[in-house]
């Protein structure tokens, strides 16, 4: 079965091309998507079960054996995180479909958003599969070129400015992982992983501990950890929900999942463990305390997404197989999770026209079901006891206590503080955005817009904010009002606006709002998947256990690699 | 295997060109900077080609350098002007925008430095409140 590994990097690329050559078809484009990820799905979900039952299955492209050809490997952690990518890729993929992101016929921005998405997923799911770090930087650059185009989107002024800093940063990081490549291959002779973890040992101290620090720094850019996590937040929000929710997903998870690799099968000495823990610590404390700061839930989502990498990384600073076990369970937990959050706020975007707790209530009364779609989700990123959250904590503390080094203590102390305050946070939105009565809002949104002068500036988007601002004055004495189709009513009323950089949710309802049925069902989706991972949280922590315990021996890794040529 | 100080020294100062620019504000000094990290890097996989080994066709490694190294550049290279095409294109954007190539001012993060000036603005949630009693 080793022919299906391949597919997952080539199906996408190849209905990328189809795709491109569709851009007149939008039916056609859209269709293509979806059956395209729905075939990396069947083949992820049929690597995750075959990989458990005959261990890791290795692809050597051309026929070349390992050392000099590229190699494709998939163990158990690889076929894990395929699965859960493949469908929040799709997940997202319908919802933006649903959320009628190309179904504005005609405009050249968005025609291109399904192309760019599969290039995306094929960067995503190769990089999951590399078995060599210069595979591991193609797949990088790969998914971040396509994530350039999504995130600059439509082009509008703030997405150009949020894209700079994006662009620019992730320019730095591939630049740093490349040269780390270039060292390596100095030091090693080679860049196949498995070859490296051999070889590695023999080099002095300093030379290993300066290609790790350089390795690292790399996938921490792109992982959002403490020090080099400040470009996220600036950049995230601006996207559109669907392009911030696969981002939020999977991008960061990425650099956790290449900086998993590093510690276990290139340095499995815990060489910079301590370093780790401390980041870990550093990570969640500020992240959540800039989340507590924030009035704009895009924003804040985006802190908690930075806290909680705090916790992966934790894991993987415990070096053990516990802790990795408890990483990798919660990678998957929080890659649906932070997922579905942004889906979310997606959707409050669309019933209150804009993102900003300042502004927004009564969301109770006018999407009760959207309500309920917020919380489950927020109970379970804040760890409340029945969700998936508390299991992953609760198996990184005791990872942590079984450790029981005064610094693993307070990484345990450090995550609980995270915990309480991501609740205060999240519920902080609740209060204002859902419990908080109607009037209150509307009362509130008039000042916003006259006296205080720069809460305008608040929100990421200022067009559909003015745009909502125009159409909620316009409703206003009529009192009850319809939602009116979004995107025409900010084309109409700001002609130069791209469509895309206003689609994402403008929606102005003082009473009812009848969101797209699609929207809904899909956001549904992936909540009841974030609660399924709760229900599957045995076998799913078995199956993570079993991947970290072939992750710390790493020779199981290089037999599997390289086996053929002994 | 012995490497040539001119292009290491070569590197080194591309390298630190290429990062001092693409720490400008301005957009297309960070093309130009971007360009100049893409060379170094090139420089830097080259520098570090081991010695030949045993050609796959012919006999002897004569003649021969390592070729991995080679088509990692390649690869680089393809992947730099594919990165520069498209900042190409949003410096373009930008200018057709704002009549600048400058990154923008964040403006949120000015509103938060103003906020911070203004001791009077109190908690969001506590001013909302606040307001929605006045509005009673």
């Amino acid at each position: 079965m080793t022919w299906l590994v391949p597919l997952l990097v080539l199906v996408p690329l190849l209905g990328a091309a189809v795709a491109l050559g569709l851009l007149n078809h939008q039916k056609l484009q859209r269709a293509i998507t979806v059956v395209v990820l729905v075939v990396a799905l069947a083949v992820a979900a049929t690597l995750m079960v075959l990989v458990d039952q005959h261990g890791t299955i290795v692809v050597q492209v051309g026929g070349w054996d390992a050392p000099y050809g590229i190699s494709l490997v998939v163990d158990r952690l690889s076929a894990l995180l395929l699965t859960v990518s493949a469908s929040v890729l799709l997940v997202v993929l319908l919802f933006s479909i649903g959320q009628g992101l190309a179904a504005d016929d005609g405009e050249a921005p968005v025609t291109i958003f399904y192309p760019t998405y599969l290039v995306l997923a094929a960067g995503v799911l190769d990089s999951f599969i590399a078995g060599d770090l210069f595979n591991l930087y193609v797949a990088f650059e790969m998914l971040l070129v396509a994530s350039y185009v999504l995130i600059t989107l439509g082009g509008s002024e703030q997405r150009v400015r949020a894209g700079t800093t994006y662009i620019v940063t992730s320019l730095i990081a591939s630049a740093i992982f490349l040269a780390a490549i270039g060292l390596v291959y100095g030091a090693t002779g080679t860049v196949n992983i498995a070859q490296i973890s051999e070889r590695m040992a023999a080099l002095p101290e300093h030379v290993q501990l300066l290609l790790h620090t350089m390795l690292l720094i790399g996938f921490g850019i792109k992982a959002a950890v403490f020090p080099l996590a400040f470009w996220l937040p600036d950049s995230y929000p601006t996207a559109p929900a669907p392009v911030t929710a696969v981002f939020a997903g999977l991008l960061t998870k990425v650099g956790i999942y290449a900086i998993i690799r590093l510690e276990t099968i290139i340095f499995p000495r815990p060489q910079l463990n301590t370093v780790l823990l401390i980041v870990a610590i550093l990570t969640m404390v500020v992240g959540v305390l800039g989340a507590v700061s924030q009035t704009d839930v895009k924003r804040l989502l985006s802190f908690t997404l930075i806290s909680h990498i705090g916790f992966m990384v934790m894991g993987v600073g415990l070096g053990s197989v516990a802790g990795t076990a408890a990483a990798v369970f919660y990678t998957v937990h929080h890659i649906v999770v932070q997922t579905t959050l942004f889906l979310v706020s997606g959707l409050m975007e669309r019933v209150g026209g804009t993102t900003s707790t300042r502004s927004l209530g009564g969301l109770l009364k006018a999407a009760p079901l959207l309500a309920a779609l917020y919380l489950v989700p927020a109970f379970n990123l804040g760890g409340i006891p029945p969700f998936s959250g508390f299991i992953g904590k609760l198996g990184l503390f005791r990872a942590a206590a079984i450790d029981g080094s005064p610094l693993a203590y307070a990484t345990i102390a450090a995550g609980v503080v995270t915990s309480l305050l991501t609740l205060y946070a999240l519920m902080r939105v609740w209060d204002a955005a859902f419990w908080r009565p109607k009037p209150a809002a509307e009362a509130a949104a008039p000042h916003a817009s006259t006296a205080e002068p720069h809460a305008h500036l608040r929100s990421p988007e200022p067009a559909p904010l003015t745009v909502s601002e125009e159409t909620g004055k316009a409703f206003h004495p009529g009192g009850s009002v319809t939602v009116t189709d979004a995107p025409h009513a900010s084309r109409a009323s700001s002609p130069e606006t791209a469509p895309t950089a206003t689609q994402d949710g403008v929606g102005e309802a003082p009473t009812r709002v009848k969101l797209p049925r699609m929207l809904v069902g899909v956001t549904t989706v992936a909540v009841l998947g974030s609660v399924a991972l709760t229900v599957v949280a045995g076998p799913l922590y078995g199956y993570a256990t079993r991947a970290a315990e072939s992750l710390e021996s790493p020779d199981r890794y290089v037999q599997a690699v390289l086996g053929g040529t002994r | 295997m012995t490497v040539t100080l001119v292009l290491v020294i070569a590197m080194a100062v591309l390298f630190s060109c290429g990062v001092y620019l693409l720490l400008e504000r301005s957009l297309t000094r960070m093309l130009l900077g971007f360009l100049l990290l893409g060379n170094a890097l090139n420089l830097l996989l080259l520098v570090m080609s081991g010695a030949a080994g045993n050609p796959p066709i012919g006999k002897s490694s004569e003649g021969i350098t390592d070729p991995l190294p080679q088509a990692f550049a390649l690869t680089a290279i393809v992947i730099t002007f594919a990165v520069s095409a498209f900042l190409l294109a949003l410096i373009h954007r930008s200018w057709k925008l704002s009549r600048a190539d400058e990154v923008e001012v964040d403006e949120a993060d000015v509103a938060i430095g103003r906020e911070r000036d203004e001791p009077a603005d109190e908690d969001p949630e506590t001013t909302t409140d606040a307001e929605q009693e006045a509005t009673r």
